[in-house]
């Protein structure tokens, strides 16, 4: 393809119900030959710790409802998001990185990472990604 | 729509939610050759406008939707 297209996504929120759309985003973008930089900061990085999608759940007082949410998302037949991450990654066409600043504040540490993580930026390294891209996103 | 093209594989992707089965196309499209013809059987209504618009936008050609009584045939010709 001559001309790439390309999506950016921040990754601002940690429960179940914001972290899905970019992830499944970021799958068929992936699948659809376009460039994807997912930059995870505030409590988007708590989905990039270990089992972290596993732990999201839904926000505020719903989070109670969570494991019925899980469930029928299991029964209409939508994957999962380590299923999303993974196909993303497949395409060769993801890259994620982690907001330094935020990670001392959330109190994530590089160690607690997932190893899909690809780097690490703060602000205006991410500006500089977004800039370029033709689909810029904040979820 | 017109005569129904002959496909080189067909991929059953009939059950399974977006965005999994331009994700499974993706994959089975690169198996084939350049010339060949991928069908997808998919029963996700959502393919109808997936699938045109996945095939241009990755620059293969899309061949045409044809529907049975609860999916559609899709076929895509690979050229990229």
């Amino acid at each position: 393809m001559v001309d790439v297209k390309k999506m950016a996504i921040v990754v601002h929120s940690g429960t179940l119900d914001k972290a899905y759309p970019p992830l499944m985003l970021a799958a068929a973008a992936g699948a659809s030959d376009m460039k994807i930089d997912l930059f995870f900061t505030f409590w988007g990085l708590l989905l990039l710790r270990k089992k972290g999608l596993k732990r999201a759940k839904l926000p505020g007082i719903m989070r109670l409802g969570t494991g019925m949410m899980r469930w029928r998302i299991r029964k209409v037949g939508i994957a999962s998001m380590q299923e999303l991450l993974e196909a993303a990654k497949d395409s060769g066409n993801l890259t994620i990185y982690a907001c330094t600043a935020t990670m001392d504040l959330m109190m994530v540490k590089k160690e607690h990472l997932i190893p899909e993580v690809d780097g690490f930026m703060g602000a205006a390294g991410f500006l500089d990604i977004a800039v370029d891209a033709d689909i810029q996103l904040f979820v | 729509m017109s005569e129904k093209p002959t496909a080189n594989k067909t991929f059953d992707a009939r059950g399974l939610q977006c965005p999994m089965p331009i994700l499974k196309a993706k994959k089975e499209i690169t198996t084939l050759e350049v010339g060949q013809i991928l069908e997808v059987l998919s029963d996700d209504e959502g393919s109808k406008e997936d699938f045109p618009r996945w095939a241009r936008r990755t620059g293969n050609e899309f061949l045409g939707i044809f529907e049975e009584e609860d999916f559609a045939r899709y076929f895509i010709k690979r050229l990229g």
